[in-house]
This record gives structure tokens, C-alpha cells and sequence, in this order.
């Protein structure tokens, strides 16, 4: 999908520059966007290398546990079907933790350890449970409270007050989160899925590149 | 934030020094990991706008969402952002530097980029690494969260710049 996008607009773009004759403009405009691309990323090596210290700091002290402990109501409401001390929670928590700091990059490991953990509950392995589907949805929105890369552009680019889009982000996200929400609340309705074993009566965790054959609804109970 | 945090961690006697230099070798990998990605997405959109192609696509659809009030030039962002992260970052840094940040289209764009997230490569991944295969519905519902995140961002933005 973004191979053909990405084809598709440096082809329009050097037909576009054909039409009007002037075809040294996509050489000219080719190299200002790589340079364009490689100051931007050496203006966000700083502000990154800072908040990521400043995360591991978060994280290392508990506050990434603390925060988790804060959610615990929020998980078992959104994720009903989960066995309440199941390690699956656990990820589950770190995950949504991790993302609400805005720590992209160390809330996908968490989020991939949270998926297998729910695909040991799985009963069909090729097919998304409901849980996991919730836990796809909550990511793909993402609620974000600092977002640390476009707050180093903004600064990049001499904005009076880069840290302005925080309160805005934050409205912004809230409402895609609840709208996810309420979205997979609606399809888990409408879509029956039987009822995940209880903790325990799974066998061994499968290694997260098992892959049974299609059994179907209604195995593992 | 900035001064709580390693206090926090001061006293929770955590090697504030260590693990904050531990954590930042993160941060330089990261930025120096998405050069080659937003070098690629910035020569297209350069290549895009300076033909004039941009311009032309952007004059379509432009009577209709002025009458809802939005800046036709997010337009692009709104279909990038579900595909490619670094391509709607590259996108939304191109708007800033054309616009300035403090515009209004730089801040919608800002909030757009900061609210929702690469639905196509997170269902890849997360899917991809327990080698799910049907998805179900969750396409949909990121899909809709990413419509409702994007007219959240613009009109949240308008409602407080505005």
C-alpha cells in the first residue's frame, strides 16, 4: 500500500513537472526533500535521547508500575473476558502505561507480549479474539499525553511555544480512544466468539510463531 | 516532569545518572533508525508539491471541506496517517515548514500527528507477531477511530486557536 503511494506521487509529480515543461524541477525538489528529511532528524536526535533517558528514569523507578496499578479498573472493564491475575493483564497495563507517556518504542514490545500472552488464551489461533481486538483498537488510537517527536519539530522550526499542542493532543486523542472503545464494544456484540478457558486450563504457552491449523470455533474448552 | 521524574527516581535510590544515559541510547538510534524513511517520504512529497500536483488535488477538494471550515492543506494528512507513520511525519513537518508552527495549520497538523496512530502498521505487527490471521474487525475499528481522531484534532484545534 505505501509502495504504491509513495510510486504514485513521485510518478504524478514528474508528470505534473512534464506537463508544465519543466522537468529539473523534480531533480531540484528531490534533493531539497532529502535535505530536508535528514535536518528534521538530526533536530529530534537531541530531544529524543533526552526523554528517552527520562523515560527509562520513569520506568526504573516504579512510576510505569504506579500508573499501571491507577489503570487496573480501566483494564478489567475494557478486557472482561481476561482471568484477573492472568500475566496477560499485566502487559496489557504496561502497555496502555507505556503509551500514555507518549514511549512509542517501548510500548510495542509490551504491546507484542501482551498479544501472545492473549493468544495463550486463544482458543482459535489464526483468528483475533475479542480481547486482542480491544487491545489493537486502544493502540491504534493511542491516548498520548506528552507527544515528545512533534513537540522537538515544532521546536525545530522556532515555534513560540512548541509545548502549546499538548492540551489540544490530549482532547483530540481522548476523544479517538472512546470512539475506539465504543466501536469494538459495538462489533463484540455483534460478533459472537466463544468464551475464553479459564487460566490454567490452556496447555503450555505456544511459541508466538505457533500456527494450528484452523480448528474452527468452539476448541480448547 | 522534567525535575520530578529523576527525583522520583533519586529516591526510590535508582543510579539516576545510569539509567537515564542507559534509556538515551535509545533516543539516538531512534532518530538516526527513521532518517532513511523520512528521507524517502520527503523526496515524494517534495517531488508532489513542487510539480504543482499537489496544488491541483488540494483545488478539488477544497469548496467542500472550506464550507466545514477546514484547511484543505491537511487533507493528505488525514489519508497518510492510518498508512505510514514517518510518511505522515514527513508530511506534517513539510506543513510546518511551509506554514510555521504556530499557524493554524501547523498546530491541526501537530495535534493530528500527536492523536492517532499507524493503525496499518500496528495491526501488521501486533498480528504479525502472534501470526493472527484474521483480524476480524479490528481494521474497522482502527480505521474509525482514526476518521473520528482526525475531525476531533481539527475542530479541538479551532474550538482553542481558533
Amino acid at each position: 500500500m505505501v509502495n504504491k503511494i509513495w510510486l504514485g506521487m513521485l510518478l504524478i509529480g514528474f508528470g505534473f513537472a512534464a506537463y508544465k515543461g519543466d522537468i529539473n524541477l523534480v531533480t531540484k525538489a528531490a534533493f531539497e526533500g532529502a535535505e530536508t528529511g535528514v535536518t528534521v532528524c538530526f533536530g529530534l536526535i537531541s530531544v529524543l535521547v533526552f526523554w528517552m533517558g527520562i523515560m527509562k528514569l520513569a520506568e526504573d523507578s516504579g512510576l510505569v508500575a504506579k500508573i499501571s496499578k491507577l489503570l487496573g479498573p480501566v483494564v478489567r472493564f475494557l478486557f472482561p473476558d481476561v482471568p484477573k491475575n492472568d500475566p496477560a493483564m499485566g502487559y496489557i497495563l504496561s502497555n496502555m502505561s507505556a503509551n500514555l507517556l507518549g514511549l512509542g518504542n517501548a510500548a510495542t514490545p509490551m504491546g507484542i507480549r501482551a498479544m501472545q500472552e492473549l493468544q495463550r488464551l486463544n482458543p482459535d489461533k489464526t483468528t483475533a479474539s475479542p480481547a486482542m481486538c480491544t487491545l489493537l483498537a486502544l493502540n491504534t488510537a493511542s491516548i498520548t499525553l506528552i507527544p515528545t517527536t512533534l513537540i522537538a519539530i515544532r521546536n525545530t522550526y522556532h515555534s513560540a511555544n512548541p509545548a502549546e499542542i499538548v492540551g489540544s493532543t490530549l482532547l483530540a486523542t481522548a476523544i479517538a480512544t472512546l470512539a475506539a472503545v465504543f466501536a469494538d464494544r459495538w462489533y463484540r456484540r455483534r460478533a459472537p466468539y466463544p468464551p475464553v478457558p479459564p487460566a490454567g486450563a490452556a496447555n503450555s504457552p505456544p511459541p508466538p510463531t505457533a500456527r494450528s491449523a484452523s480448528a474452527g470455533w468452539g476448541e480448547g474448552t | 516532569m522534567i525535575a520530578f521524574i529523576p527525583l522520583y527516581a533519586f529516591f526510590r535510590k535508582i543510579p539516576v545518572y545510569e539509567s537515564f544515559v542507559e534509556g538515551a541510547k535509545g533516543g539516538f538510534s531512534t532518530a538516526i533508525g527513521i532518517i532513511p524513511h523520512l528521507v524517502g517520504m520527503m523526496v515524494a512529497i517534495s517531488v508532489f508539491r513542487a510539480s504543482g500536483a499537489m496544488d491541483f488535488l488540494i483545488g478539488l477538494a477544497a469548496p467542500l471541506v472550506r464550507w466545514l471550515h477546514i484547511p484543505p492543506e491537511v487533507l493528505p494528512l488525514g489519508i497518510l496517517r492510518p498508512l505510514t507513520g514517518t510518511g505522515s511525519l514527513a508530511f506534517t513537518t513539510d506543513l510546518i515548514k511551509t506554514y510555521g508552527p504556530d499557524s493554524m495549520i501547523g498546530r491541526i497538523a501537530s495535534t493530528i500527528q500527536g492523536s492517532t496512530d499507524t493503525t496499518l502498521y500496528v495491526l501488521t505487527v501486533y498480528f504479525g507477531a502472534v501470526g493472527i490471521r484474521n483480524g476480524r474487525y479490528a481494521l474497522k475499528v482502527g480505521l474509525f477511530s482514526d476518521l473520528v481522531g482526525f475531525v476531533a484534532a481539527i475542530f479541538v484545534c479551532l474550538l482553542l486557536f481558533g
